[in-house]
């Protein structure tokens, strides 16, 4: 995948010397080993700072409105389905923003390789789907796809849908005879283990709200956690209060989101935040033949009525 | 001072016999990680923890605290009057506590203990509270603690500091609390004085030595608020925060909070909640207006907050210890070293004045 950060360069360059866009969103290099930043890049000679690697696992998307001027992005398959997503949901116009697409082969879970290790990283590098990781004690040769994050796993769309131009030629896309295995299982629980599963899952929430920072469909000027008048939801630790948050944030992006990761890529405690909405993905999928973000001219299904819609009540 | 050897055999058996007397807490670790938490009495705390995403604050200062509660109930006489939630004060023992998380419970008291005001609920707990750090022989790669005035086996804030010495600790019993809590575990192995200062002089310094990550901040004082609250660099270090409280809340020295009222049937609570200057709602006022709008202002309040209004106000350094933990928890790596080099060496160019 480093191999298309010279095209990605070469681009950024070429549109910021024409002055087809005012800046170019994409990621660069971390200070600590596994970590990238998003960066904003505004004139050709600091392109270098572009990278592009297996720890890119933010969503650009997020970053895209609210910009002055055209802008150019970086876009992975979920990024680019977020922005035809924010395209329909008029957070972006189609004509404000330049799609440097990239295919991508998935991204790692810095979580699960952390837990390989008894101290911290020191070192991460990769070599196409070898990953070289170090710390102090020992250092381990890896298998990228064994260390892919959760959603990754389950990716159908590795390739941009909507692009301006490619950094490199697109990669096999998997076809996947059952996409949601994750969530058949926790659809297999009873009731009270269905429960104790979603109370385990958040019981180490610290409500830092970095999930839903993260996900660009969270763009409500005044979250509904975050009102005061009047106020829906506690502030503090309580259960029900921090379940009330995960719950009714999921449901908000029922049908709109793509899976690309990010919630869980920015929690700091590892919480699998995607448990809660790769149901409601699975549903779209199953009652709606839906998957978010692959078309501008088409509206999320929550968001639409169809004669052909599956429900009595609503004809 | 007075130095304790302790066979890691008779380890457990002691801190055990402590409990009569002591709730302890401790490193424990579950699917997200490892937390400073309460031990319940079967559980023992891993001392050979490497890293706690979260610090030890919250023992002192919970992240959701009652701390007032009232009767709604008109029939009660004292009805709808706040009176103080009757919350435990007994001896509390923290153990295996990193030594900068220490010296942040110093810098937290410096803020919730003043000649003004002192918080009750703070001064009770740290009042109960012992302090058991634990040296820590091999630095990670994100400490930069020595930097800021504590360090691997700084004795900052701490009652008993610990040496982990293969099969053994050897502890350095710094205060009157650490002298009661080592007697209730019944650890009274006296070690020679002048030899054990000279063994934790020789571990500080081999793990001093190991630590390579450091910041500076020598310049900071002589500037003026003003300069590096107008400095150009704001904008590039704010864009890519995504404005969540990560840094904050896992930050050992950030305190700040916030006030909720509940009410369920006729029971009425105050609570106080770890509140983040990188939320809106932080400073909106009533009126909606809100005077840090905009994410780049709250990513400098943070900043300015910690280098440099707390270096001013107290003169005992910046409001940081070093351990690393924004660094590593931020989603998108905004690096408070960096901040901290990019402000130190901060020169305003004096060809642009500023109107």
């Amino acid at each position: 995948m480093d191999t298309c950060i010279k095209k990605i360069r070469e681009l950024s360059a070429d549109l910021l010397e024409k002055g087809e866009v005012e800046k170019v969103i994409g990621f660069a290099k971390g200070t600590i080993p596994m970590a990238t930043s998003p960066i904003a890049i505004q004139s050709k000679q600091d392109v270098e700072k572009l990278v592009f690697n297996s720890t890119c696992g933010l969503n650009l998307a997020n970053y895209a409105s609210g910009q002055k001027g055209k802008i150019a992005i970086i876009a992975k398959g979920c990024d680019s389905r977020n922005i035809v997503t924010h395209i329909v949901e008029n957070q972006i116009q189609r004509d404000q923003i330049y799609i440097i697409g990239v295919p991508c082969s998935g991204m790692v879970d810095k979580h699960k390789i952390a837990k390989l290790f008894e101290d911290e990283i020191i070192d991460f590098s990769e070599d196409g789907d070898t990953l070289i990781v170090s710390s102090f004690l020992k250092t381990l040769t890896l298998k990228k796809q064994d260390y892919l994050k959760g959603n990754c796993l389950y990716c159908t769309h590795k390739n941009p849908v909507l692009h301006d131009v490619m950094a490199a030629d697109p990669v096999e896309e998997q076809v996947l005879e059952n996409p949601f295995p994750d969530v058949d299982l926790i659809e297999a629980l009873d009731l009270d283990a269905k429960w104790q599963y979603f109370e385990n899952l958040t019981k180490n929430c610290i409500r830092c709200y970095a999930c839903r920072n993260a996900c660009p469909l969270c763009y409500c000027p005044t979250c509904f956690v975050d009102e005061s008048s009047p106020q829906w939801v506690g502030k503090g630790q309580n259960k029900t209060d921090v379940n009330t948050f995960h719950f009714l944030r999921a449901f908000h992006c029922a049908g709109r989101c793509t899976d690309c990761g990010a919630c869980v890529e920015a929690c700091p405690m590892g919480i699998n935040v995607r448990d809660f909405t790769r149901k409601l993905n699975k549903d779209s999928l199953e009652l709606f033949g839906w998957e978010a973000g692959l078309d501008v001219t088409k509206r999320p299904p929550l968001d639409a009525y169809s004669p052909d819609d599956p429900d009595d009540f609503i004809k | 001072m007075k130095f304790i050897t302790i066979d890691k055999n008779d380890w457990t058996q002691g801190i055990d016999k402590s409990r009569d007397t002591y709730q302890l807490f401790g490193p424990v670790t579950d699917e997200n990680g490892c937390q400073i938490k309460k031990l319940d009495t079967n559980v023992q705390p891993e001392m050979e923890y490497h890293e706690s995403i979260m610090s030890a604050k919250s023992i002192l200062f919970p992240q959701t605290e009652k701390i007032l509660h009232a009767s709604l109930n008109e029939s009660i006489e004292d009805h709808h009057i706040m009176k103080r939630a009757e919350n435990s004060y007994t001896p509390r023992a923290v153990l295996g506590i990193r030594p900068y998380d220490a010296k942040a419970m110093e810098i937290l008291n410096l803020n919730f203990d003043t000649k003004e005001f002192s918080d009750p609920y703070w001064c009770d707990a740290y009042e109960a509270t012992t302090f058991i750090g634990l040296g820590i022989n091999k630095p990670g790669p994100f400490d930069f603690s020595t930097s800021l005035g504590t360090g691997p086996f700084c004795e900052d804030g701490l009652d008993i500091l610990l040496a982990d010495i293969d099969d053994k600790y050897l502890a350095k019993v710094l205060t009157p609390k650490g002298e009661a809590y080592s007697s209730a575990c019944g650890f009274d192995d006296t070690a020679d004085e002048k030899e054990s200062q000279v063994l934790f002089d020789i571990l500080r310094k081999e793990a001093e030595k190991n630590i390579t990550s450091h910041v500076e901040t020598d310049k900071l004082k002589e500037k003026t608020i003003l300069e590096l609250h107008e400095a150009p660099f704001w904008d590039d270090i704010a864009f890519s925060c995504i404005n969540c409280g990560t840094c904050t809340y896992v930050c050992p020295t950030c305190w700040c909070f916030d006030i909720q009222d509940e009410t369920k049937q006729k029971e009425a609570a105050r609570y106080r909640n770890w509140d983040t200057c990188m939320s809106p709602l932080f400073t909106r006022h009533a009126t909606g207006h809100n005077p840090r709008a905009s994410k780049v202002q709250r990513v400098r309040q943070r900043f300015m907050h910690k280098l440099k209004y707390f270096l001013d106000k107290y003169d005992q350094g910046i409001m940081c210890v070093g351990c690393g933990r924004c660094v590593k928890s931020c989603p998108v790596n905004i690096d408070i070293r960096e901040v901290c080099l990019t402000m130190n060496n901060f020169e305003q160019t004096t060809s642009e004045p500023k109107e």
